[in-house]
């Protein structure tokens, strides 16, 4: 019936993170290069940029800042890099995050124990993102449509919740999601680190990432491999939905209320973002989740640099597209084709096993 | 038995009379409102503000949620007029392209109200419109800032609204109209907070750090109290307290600003009135009792709220109004 011959991912080709080559090369690595580069011009227009300071229990400065604020969006590219590898997309994670946080707070006010609001919230996360991979496996709705509606949808749920106004909380629980220290490092931080070794862990140490891959070079020919395609889509739509629902829930615990109106609006697209710059394709396959997370984290860095740069507003998004496009340019294989005839002698014989 | 009945028909007519002839304001008068939406928290309080006035004057109000779209405003307002209503309220979701529909209504003879925002239209396609003045509110917020400074050095940061929109460009001039010739008052840190809390919140912790751990900042203007919402908890973090270390001004006056007053966090606010009805129905009033046409542009009020104008009881008289 299927008159494409069944393909499966060539193993002569391994992921990038299951085998690195030695700490030099990984540094090596063009996004290591803009991170750096970013930081570096955060520090000449701000001298003070890398002063870490100890404030009342925790770690204090512009450094920390960065990886706090870049933390919602490196979680939710965790979840979008295995949808992406999927040769999938999700557009919703903006929208499922103003329904996380709107369902939290709304939960805490009406006096549910935070415990139960907080699992809520993550549930529901998990059922949107089942409903998306119901209508992208079941339903074979192309993944950009099948989560566009939620995209629009969610955001009016949201607002249900809420009933179009900013619900503010002061559960202890909730807020120390979002602003809570611990052992000297911001909530958010300690919760996208965790989720990032943990997804990492569980993808690379056991076949799933394989799997994943296999899913997004060719879906039909990972069937005839005999890896069951269905059920490998709900869960990375679930996971995805998860991550959205706990970076939500970060969001609200940080203004210590629900804003369903602009919780996590465009941030799906800072998500995709993060996961291109990491390096993983949009055509599906190879990916890497610290990859993504770095690239969440350089496009904090680039939002910081704006903000301390003392620049008028009105160039925020002309500087930021122009540092993006020459990070997208430097990824390019022409730049690595470019790269490596200037330094094909050296780099033949300095890799080292 | 139909003796009773009779009577009782008599006096109902009786009572009919005398209150059409005791009528007075826009007793019975049936007024149609096309509402944006609800895209905010002013907005819902705004529709929850008309339906109270109405209902106090004993207007029947006919209410149409256009869900931010034009063409439904513009079947609302055709079916207004079909309906054969006294007047017409309208909230328009976007300046331009009102024409037919006013015309339509002109023709009609029923007088239309603008509120809150204006329409790109001759202007005697409607009776009068009912806005605040974005310059005057940024400017009262600046003017008290001056007064509570005196004749100390203060640096402050803005957090600006969206980029480009009309609040923030002329909130932002309204305030540096109020500082200008100042030497002691300057404007050190200008960045946009989209008006969001958490914005507001991010921006405030990069200008605290940029300027010294907050040492340097006297005072944070808000183009919003959502963003000086944010801002205050930026503040807390960095171990200052705000309203003494840092004052803190912002514009609109919705209930979760006077709680941080309460809690002698904020300092200034000036109010965005949702009551753009009160207004307009006085119009009306005049325009269809006395014959009064009223001035093109109705300016409502910018009052100044500070801790000492009973922030509990502003929030406790705010909370109900959906914001």
């Amino acid at each position: 019936m299927n008159t494409r011959p069944p393909v499966f991912p060539s193993p002569a080709t391994p992921p990038p993170i299951a085998r690195p080559a030695g700490w030099a090369s990984v540094l090596l690595r063009p996004q290591f290069m803009a991170l750096l580069a970013v930081l570096a011009v955060n520090w000449v227009l701000f001298p003070g940029f890398f002063n870490i300071t100890w404030q009342d229990g925790r770690l204090f400065g512009s450094l920390i800042d960065v990886l706090n604020r870049g933390a919602p969006v490196a979680i939710l590219a965790i979840g979008m890099t295995a949808v992406i590898a999927t040769k999938g997309v999700d557009l919703s994670v903006g929208a499922v995050m103003a329904i996380a946080g709107a369902a939290a707070a709304v939960m805490v006010t009406s006096g549910v124990p935070a415990w139960l609001a907080v699992s809520v919230a993550l549930a529901a996360g998990l059922v949107c993102g089942l409903w998306n991979g119901v209508l992208v496996t079941f339903f074979d709705i192309q993944p950009i449509i099948a989560t566009l509606v939620l995209m629009v949808a969610g955001r009016g749920l949201a607002q249900l919740i809420t009933e179009g106004s900013i619900v503010t909380f002061s559960d202890p629980f909730l807020i120390f999601i979002g602003t809570g220290s611990v052992l000297g490092l911001p909530t958010p931080i300690v919760l996208a680190t965790l989720l990032m070794v943990i997804a990492a862990l569980i993808v690379r140490r056991t076949a799933l990432g394989l799997l994943i891959e296999a899913v997004g070079v060719n879906r039909s020919a990972a069937r005839f491999a005999g890896i069951s395609a269905r059920t490998l889509l709900l869960l990375v739509y679930s996971f995805a939905g998860f991550c959205a629902a706990l970076s939500g829930l970060i969001v609200a615990g940080d203004i210590r209320g629900a804003d369903a109106n602009n919780a996590g609006l465009w941030l799906e697209l800072d998500a995709i973002l993060a996961v291109v710059i990491g390096g993983t394709s949009l055509l599906g396959g190879r990916f890497s989740i610290p990859m993504s997370v770095l690239g969440a984290v350089i496009i904090q860095a680039m939002n910081t640099g704006i903000l301390i740069s003392g620049f008028s507003p009105e160039f925020n998004l002309v500087v930021k597209s122009g540092v993006i496009i020459l990070i997208l340019v430097l990824q390019s294989p022409y730049a690595a084709r470019l790269v490596q005839r200037k330094s094909a002698a050296p780099t033949s014989k300095g890799r080292q096993p | 038995m139909f003796i009773f009945k009779g009577l009782a028909i008599a006096a109902g007519i009786g009572a009919l009379l005398s209150s059409a002839a005791w009528a007075e304001g826009l007793q019975g008068k049936v007024i149609g409102f096309s509402q944006i939406g609800s895209e905010s928290g002013w907005r819902a309080a705004e529709t929850s503000v008309t339906k109270a006035e109405a209902e106090a004057r004993g207007v029947d109000l006919k209410f149409a949620d256009a869900q931010q779209k034009q063409e439904n405003q513009i079947k609302a307002i055709r079916g207004f007029i079909a309906q054969g209503v006294d007047a017409i309220l309208v909230a328009p979701v976007v300046s331009t392209g009102w024409e037919e529909v006013l015309t339509e209504a002109k023709e009609a003879a029923i007088p239309v109200v603008l509120l809150d925002r204006g329409v790109d239209a001759p202007q005697d396609l409607y009776l009068t419109s009912v806005a605040s003045d974005q310059v005057k509110e940024g400017r009262v917020a600046g003017e008290w800032l001056v007064g509570a400074v005196g004749d100390k050095d203060c640096k402050i940061v803005e957090l600006q609204g969206t980029v480009g929109s009309s609040p923030a460009i002329n909130r932002k001039q309204g305030f540096e109209e109020a500082i200008a010739g100042k030497a002691n008052l300057s404007i050190i840190r200008s960045q946009t907070g989209d008006f969001t809390r958490s914005k507001g919140k991010e921006v405030m912790e990069g200008f605290i750090k940029a300027e010294n751990g907050g040492a340097g900042i006297c005072a944070v203007y808000a183009h919003n109290d959502d963003m000086a919402v944010g801002a205050i908890q930026a503040i807390k973090d960095a171990g200052l307290k705000p309203g003494t270390d840092i004052l803190v001004t912002s514009i609109d006056a919705v209930p979760d600003i006077f709680a941080a007053m309460v809690a002698g966090e904020a300092n200034a606010t000036v109010e965005l009135t949702p009551n753009m009805a009160g207004p307009a129905f006085d119009a009306l009033d005049a325009f269809l009792n006395a014959g009064t046409v009223p001035e093109k542009f109705i300016i409502t009020e910018s009052k100044l709220y500070t801790p000492a104008d009973d922030p509990q009881g502003e929030y406790d008289r705010r909370k109900g109004l959906g914001y």
